[in-house]
C-alpha cells in the first residue's frame, strides 16, 4: 500500500476550492486527478454499454456519478474496478496504467469498492468481516497460518484498528455477532467500514442509499463526508438526486454510454442536456418514493 | 374430459404395476443350468464387454456379457439345445474370433455348468496410434454408428437440459431415468408381453411415474422449501445412489436382456454394418426428437417453456404457470430418457448401473451444447456421439468414454456456455 | 443372534481400516468444500493418486516405500494444479461436474491396456506393498483385542492411521482459526467481496485444494499399505458420493465433522448390514438373501443422503447459520 503523502487533500473546503475554476466541460481534466481515463469501451451484442473518451477524478474530492437507467453507470464502475473487462480503454490509477488489473491486486493499490447489493459476509461475524479487511496480514499466507507466533501481533493491532472504526460506525455492540443478523442498513455500514480497513486511497461505493431506510441515509451521508475529510478520494454511483446533491463536490452525468456533462452539483441540475436525458423521470427527486434503486439487471447491461 | 384422460391413466398405472411386480419376482438369477466361458487374447489379457447369446428353439434368448476377468455367464432356463452366439460388435478393436464359424454354433446343455471354449486372436495392436486397413470404411461405419449413439444420448439428455433450464437442477439421476425405462420395460417383457408392446408401455409409464411423480413428490416440495440448488444436486446423488441399489435388489446385478431381438444377426447397408433394429429404433429416435423440437417450437406450452428456461422470474410475471411448464419438462424429459433407456437395452442389455455408465456422456452432451439450451442437449449429443465413435479409432473401445469426457473438459476451458450458450451463464 | 459379534463386526469395520481411508479423504473434503466451498467431486482421484504412487513406485519400479509416499505427494500436489488451473473459475455445478469427469478419465487411463506395464490395467498392482512399513510393527504376534477383530497387521494399520488422521486434525484446526482460514470461509461465501478486498481468490482456491487433496492421498497411501493391493476399480465417483456423504453427516466445516462422520457412517452402514445378515441367516426374514443385504445398505445410504440434505443439511454438528449450500 502506497504511504499517504503528498497527495493529501484537506477535506471540503480543499476540494471545492480546487475545482472551482474546473471548466464545466465532459472529459475535462482535473487539478489534481487520481484516476485518468482514456477511450474506454464495453459492448454487450449490438449495444455500446459504455463509451467514454475522457475522464478524470479528482483526488480528495466527493464526486458523483449519475445518469439515467441504461447509462452505463455500473459497467463504467465495474470496468474500473477490475470487475469486467473493457473492449478498449485505458487508464491509469494515481499515474499506474491498470487496465486489465484484477480487482484484488486493485485493492491492494488503493482502489476499494463495494457493492449495490451489500456483500456483507453473513455467514461470518461482524469482527471476522472487518479482520478480512485488513491488508498485508502475514497469517493469511498458508505457510505462516500454522505458526501463530508470526501473526498474533498483527491480528491484535488489526483488532484495535477494526474497533475503532466499529465504534466510528457506531457497531461496536455488534462485534462478535454474525453479520447475518445485523439489519440491512447496518450491514450496509459494515460493508463501508470494512472498505475502510484496508486503508485505501479511493472508496468507490455502488449505489450505497440502494435500498437504505430514509432515517439511515443521513447517517450514511456523514460517514461518506468523514472519508472525504481523513483524505480519501469518493466515487460512487447514484440515482438518488437529493444525496448527490447534498454530498458531491463534483458530478458527472452519463447517458447512453457517454458522458453528456460535468461540473458542480448545483450548475449540473440545471444542464439542459442533463434534463432532458432524464426526461420522463421526476428531476430533482429520487427515482422512486422511497430511495431505493430499481433492481439491476444481472449481466450489467442497465445503467 | 379431463376425468376420463385421469380415469385411464390410473388403470394403465395399476395394469403396469401389475405387470411389474409378476415381471421382478420371476427368478432372474436362479438359472442352475448355465453356459460359461472366460473370454482372453492370446497373450492372457481378459477380453471385456463381449455379449453371448444363448437362443433356444423356440427363439427365447438369454445372454450375458464378459466382466473384467473375461468371464461370462449365460444363464440358462432349463437344459436342451441352444444357438450360442457371439455379439461381433461387442469385440473389442483388434481382437477378432479365430474361427469365424465361432461366431454362431449349436450346443447341448444338459444341465449343470457347461463350459464353452472361444479361441481369440489379435489382428493388431490394440493400442493408441495403431489404425486398421480399411481406414474409410471404419470411418464411415464409426461415423454412422456415432450418429445412433448420438440418437440415444440425445434422448437421455434432453430432459436433462430442459429440467436445468426451467429449474436450474443438475441431475445427477438422469441416467436412472434411463435404466428405470430400461428395466420397466424389462419386468413387464418379463411377464410375458412382447417388448413391443412392452416399450411404449413403460415408456408412458415412466413418463408420468418417474418424471411428473419425481417432480409432485421430491423437486416441487424441494423449491417450495427454497432449497438452494447445490443441496438439491447433491439430493439427486443420493436419489441416484438409491434407485440404483433399488434395481440391484429387485433385479440383480448381472445383465439381462429382453426376450425378442436379442440375437438379431446383422445387415450391411453398403459399408455400414448395423442391425434391423437399431436403424429402427434410430429412427424411432429420430421421430421423438423431432416431435419434441416442434413441439417446442409451435405449442403454446412449448414456446411456454422456451420462455421459462431462458428467465423464469419474467416468464412466471408475464402470466406463464411456470409449475405446470415443469410438470411437462419432467414428462416428456421421463418419457424420452425411458426411450433411451430401452434402445439401449434392446441394443446392448440392461444392467443396474446402466444409467451410472452414461450419466458422465449425458453431461458432456449437454455442457457442450449449452447447458440449459433448448437444443443444446441435441447438438451436443449428437457431436459427442459421432466424436466419441470416431475416437475409436485410435483409442480401444473400453475406453471410448474417455473421448467424451476430454471433449467436455477441453469445452468448459475453451467456451464454457457451450456450443449454443451466451457468455454470461457460467463463471 | 449374537449381539456381541454384531457389535464386535461392526465396530471393527466403524474404526477399522477402510473407514480411515474415507476419514483422509472426508477431512481433505472438509478443507475443499467444508471450508472453501469448492465442489470437487473427483477426489476419488488424490486417493487414487496416493495408492497408485505407492503400487507404482515399490512394484513396477521396485524403489522404496519411503520414496514412494514423497512421489505421492508431489502427484497429489499435480494433480490439485492440473485440476484446478483450468476449472477453479468454473461456477459450482461446473465444477461438480468437471472433477468427476476428471477422475473418472483418469481412472480409465490408469486402467487401460494401453498403460498396463506401469498401472497393471483392470488387475491393477497386488503385491508386498508397504514391507518397510509392516516391518516397523512393534506389536507383539499374538495380540488381540476385546471387542475388535483386528489381525496384528491391521491393527498396526489403525493405529498409525489414527494418529496421523488426529495430527491432520489438529492441522486443519490450525489453518481455520488463522487468517488464512478467514480468508477461506469469506470465499466460500462471496468471492467477489474477498476480491474487493484485496484477496487473490484463485490462490487460496488452489492452496486449499492441494492441501484437502494431499491429505486425501495419505488415505490412498494407507489403503495401498494395508490392503497390499490397488485396482482401478475401486476409485469410483461412488467412493466421492461416500465421502461428501460423510462429510455432510459429520458438519461441515467442523473440525471434527470428519471424524464424528465417518465413525457414524460406517457405524449404522456396518452394523446394519450385519444385523441384517444375521437376522437372515437366522431366519428371521425369509424374503431376502444375504446378497440382497448388500444392495439394501447402499439403498438406505442413498436415502440417508436425501433426507440429510433435505431436513439436516448442517449435519450432527455444523451450524445452520453457517451453512453455505443455500447460496447458487
Amino acid at each position: 500500500m502506497p504511504a499517504k503523502t503528498n497527495h493529501m487533500a484537506a477535506g471540503h473546503a480543499a476540494a471545492v476550492e480546487a475545482l472551482r475554476d474546473v471548466p464545466q466541460v465532459p472529459g475535462v481534466p482535473k487539478p489534481d486527478p487520481v484516476m485518468i481515463v482514456d477511450h474506454i469501451s464495453r459492448q454487450f451484442g449490438g449495444l455500446k454499454a459504455v463509451d467514454v473518451t475522457h475522464v478524470e477524478i479528482q483526488r480528495g474530492a466527493i464526486t458523483a456519478l449519475i445518469g439515467p437507467n441504461g447509462a452505463g453507470k455500473t459497467t463504467l464502475f465495474n470496468l474500473l474496478t477490475g470487475f469486467d473487462n473493457p473492449d478498449t480503454g485505458t487508464w491509469t490509477f494515481n499515474d499506474n496504467s491498470v487496465a486489465g488489473t484484477p480487482p484484488h491486486r486493485l485493492a491492494r493499490m488503493g482502489m476499494v469498492r463495494t457493492f449495490q447489493l451489500t456483500k456483507a459476509l453473513s455467514r461470518m461475524s461482524v469482527i471476522d468481516n472487518m479482520l478480512l479487511g485488513a491488508h498485508g496480514q502475514s497469517g493469511e499466507r498458508v505457510l505462516n497460518a500454522l505458526l501463530p507466533f508470526t501473526w498474533n501481533g498483527q491480528e491484535r493491532a488489526n483488532r484495535v484498528r477494526a474497533m475503532e472504526l466499529l465504534e466510528r460506525f457506531n457497531l461496536h455492540e455488534k462485534v462478535d455477532d454474525f453479520a447475518g443478523s445485523l439489519s440491512g442498513g447496518q450491514r450496509k455500514l459494515l460493508e463501508m467500514a470494512r472498505a475502510l480497513m484496508v486503508g485505501p486511497e479511493i472508496v468507490m461505493l455502488d449505489e450505497p442509499m440502494a435500498g437504505v431506510n430514509p432515517a439511515l441515509t443521513q447517517s450514511l451521508l456523514g460517514h461518506i463526508k468523514n472519508i472525504r475529510e481523513e483524505g480519501t478520494t469518493v466515487l460512487f454511483v447514484e440515482h438518488d438526486m437529493d444525496m448527490v446533491h447534498d454530498i458531491s463536490d463534483w458530478v458527472i452525468v452519463m447517458a447512453q454510454g457517454q458522458i453528456i456533462a460535468e461540473g458542480p452539483p448545483d450548475a449540473v441540475m440545471k444542464n439542459e442536456q442533463v434534463i432532458e436525458a432524464y426526461l420522463g423521470s421526476r428531476h430533482g427527486s429520487s427515482l422512486t418514493d422511497d430511495g431505493a434503486s430499481l433492481t439491476p439487471d444481472a449481466q450489467g447491461v442497465n445503467s | 374430459m379431463l376425468k376420463r384422460v385421469r380415469l385411464a391413466m390410473g388403470v394403465l398405472l395399476l395394469a403396469t404395476i401389475a405387470f411389474m411386480i409378476t415381471g421382478s419376482l420371476s427368478p432372474a438369477n436362479a438359472a442352475e443350468t448355465t453356459i460359461i466361458g472366460t473370454l482372453s487374447t492370446p497373450g492372457g489379457e481378459p477380453v471385456v464387454g463381449v455379449v453371448i447369446t444363448a437362443i433356444d428353439a423356440d427363439g427365447v434368448t438369454t445372454s450375458g456379457t464378459s466382466d473384467d476377468e473375461g468371464a461370462f455367464v449365460v444363464p440358462l432356463p432349463a437344459g436342451g439345445t441352444y444357438t450360442v452366439e457371439i455379439d461381433l460388435t461387442t469385440l473389442p478393436e483388434g481382437i477378432t474370433l479365430n474361427n469365424e464359424a465361432d461366431a454362431s454354433r449349436s450346443l447341448l446343455v444338459l444341465g449343470g455348468e457347461k463350459r464353452v471354449l472361444i479361441g481369440l486372436s489379435e489382428g493388431g495392436e490394440s493400442g493408441i496410434g495403431e489404425v486398421e486397413s480399411g481406414t474409410s470404411e471404419r470411418v464411415i461405419q464409426l461415423f454412422l454408428d456415432g450418429i445412433l449413439y448420438g440418437l440415444v444420448i440425445a434422448l437421455g439428455a434432453v430432459g436433462m437440459n430442459l429440467v436445468f433450464g426451467t429449474t436450474g437442477l443438475t441431475n445427477f439421476s438422469q441416467g436412472e431415468l434411463l435404466s428405470l425405462g430400461a428395466f420397466t420395460a424389462l419386468a413387464i417383457n418379463t411377464a410375458g408381453v412382447n417388448i413391443i408392446i412392452a416399450a411404449p408401455i413403460a415408456i408412458v409409464f415412466a413418463a408420468f411415474v418417474y418424471g411428473w411423480g419425481q417432480n409432485r413428490i421430491l423437486w416441487r416440495p424441494l423449491r417450495r422449501r427454497k432449497t438452494g440448488l447445490i443441496a438439491a444436486m447433491i439430493v439427486s446423488i443420493g436419489l441416484a445412489i438409491f434407485l440404483r441399489y433399488t434395481l440391484v435388489l429387485f433385479f440383480g446385478g448381472a445383465p439381462s436382456s429382453y426376450k425378442q431381438f436379442a440375437g438379431q444377426p446383422g445387415i450391411e447397408i453398403g459399408p455400414f454394418n448395423t442391425t434391423p433394429k437399431a436403424l429402427i429404433l434410430g429412427l424411432l429416435a429420430v421421430i421423438a426428437l423431432a416431435a419434441t423440437v416442434t413441439w417446442l417450437q409451435r405449442s403454446r406450452i412449448g414456446k411456454a417453456t422456451r420462455a421459462v428456461s431462458d428467465n423464469p422470474a419474467l416468464a412466471s410475471a408475464t402470466g406463464i404457470d411456470v409449475e405446470r411448464v415443469i410438470s411437462v419438462v419432467w414428462i416428456i424429459g421421463a418419457g424420452l430418457a425411458a426411450f433411451a433407456g430401452i434402445y439401449l437395452g434392446l441394443t446392448q442389455n440392461t444392467v443396474w448401473n446402466m444409467g451410472q455408465r452414461i450419466l458422465l456422456v449425458l453431461f458432456a452432451a449437454v455442457i457442450l451444447g449449452g447447458l440449459g439450451t433448448i437444443y443444446g442437449a441435441i447438438v451436443g449429443a449428437m457431436v459427442v456421439g459421432i466424436f466419441v465413435q470416431l475416437t475409436t479409432l485410435v483409442i480401444p473401445t473400453e475406453m471410448k468414454t474417455v473421448g467424451a469426457l476430454f471433449l467436455m473438459i477441453l469445452i468448459l476451458m475453451v467456451r464454457p456456455q457451450g456450443l449454443l450458450g451466451r457468455k454470461e451463464r457460467v463463471g | 443372534m449374537d449381539f456381541v459379534q454384531i457389535f464386535s463386526l461392526t465396530l471393527t469395520q466403524a474404526i477399522g481400516v477402510t473407514s480411515l481411508i474415507y476419514l483422509f479423504a472426508a477431512i481433505g473434503l472438509n478443507v475443499q468444500f467444508g471450508y472453501t466451498g469448492l465442489l470437487n467431486f473427483g477426489q476419488v482421484a488424490f486417493v487414487a493418486a496416493g495408492a497408485y504412487a505407492i503400487g507404482v513406485i515399490v512394484l513396477t519400479f521396485d524403489l522404496s516405500l519411503w520414496l514412494a509416499i514423497i512421489v505421492g505427494m508431489v502427484v497429489s500436489t499435480l494433480l490439485a494444479l492440473i485440476l484446478g488451473i483450468p476449472t477453479l473459475r468454473l461456477r459450482a455445478d461446473y465444477l461438480a461436474i468437471v472433477t468427476i469427469a476428471a477422475s473418472e478419465l483418469l481412472r480409465l487411463l490408469v486402467r487401460s491396456i494401453a498403460f498396463k506395464d506401469v498401472f497393471g490395467g483392470a488387475q491393477g498392482l497386488n503385491g508386498k506393498l508397504g514391507q518397510e512399513f509392516h516391518d516397523l510393527n512393534p506389536l507383539p504376534a499374538d495380540v488381540a483385542l476385546p471387542i475388535l477383530t483386528w489381525s496384528r497387521q491391521d491393527l498396526w494399520v489403525v493405529i498409525v492411521g489414527w494418529s496421523l488422521a488426529l495430527l491432520f486434525t489438529l492441522l486443519v484446526w490450525g489453518l481455520v482459526r488463522s487468517p488464512w482460514g478467514r480468508v477461506i470461509k469469506g470465499i466460500r461465501e462471496d468471492e467477489d467481496a474477498v476480491l474487493s478486498l484485496g484477496k487473490n481468490v484463485f490462490v487460496y482456491k488452489m492452496q486449499a485444494l492441494v492441501i484437502g487433496g494431499g491429505i486425501a492421498a495419505f488415505g490412498g497411501i494407507l489403503w495401498a499399505i494395508a490392503k497390499q493391493s490397488v485396482q482401478p476399480d475401486t476409485f469410483q465417483p461412488d467412493f466421492t458420493f461416500f465421502v461428501y456423504t460423510i462429510v455432510l453427516l459429520g458438519g461441515a466445516a467442523r473440525v471434527f465433522g470428519p471424524i464424528a462422520g465417518t465413525i457414524i457412517f460406517w457405524f449404522l452402514l456396518a452394523g446394519f448390514g450385519e444385523l441384517l445378515s444375521s437376522m437372515i441367516n437366522n431366519g428371521y426374514i425369509e424374503f431376502l438373501t444375504p446378497t440382497d443385504v448388500g444392495s439394501i445398505r447402499f439403498m438406505l445410504m442413498g436415502m440417508g443422503l436425501m433426507l440429510l440434505m433435505i431436513f439436516r443439511p448442517q449435519g450432527i454438528f455444523g451450524d445452520r447459520r453457517e451453512l453455505a449450500l443455500d447460496a447458487r
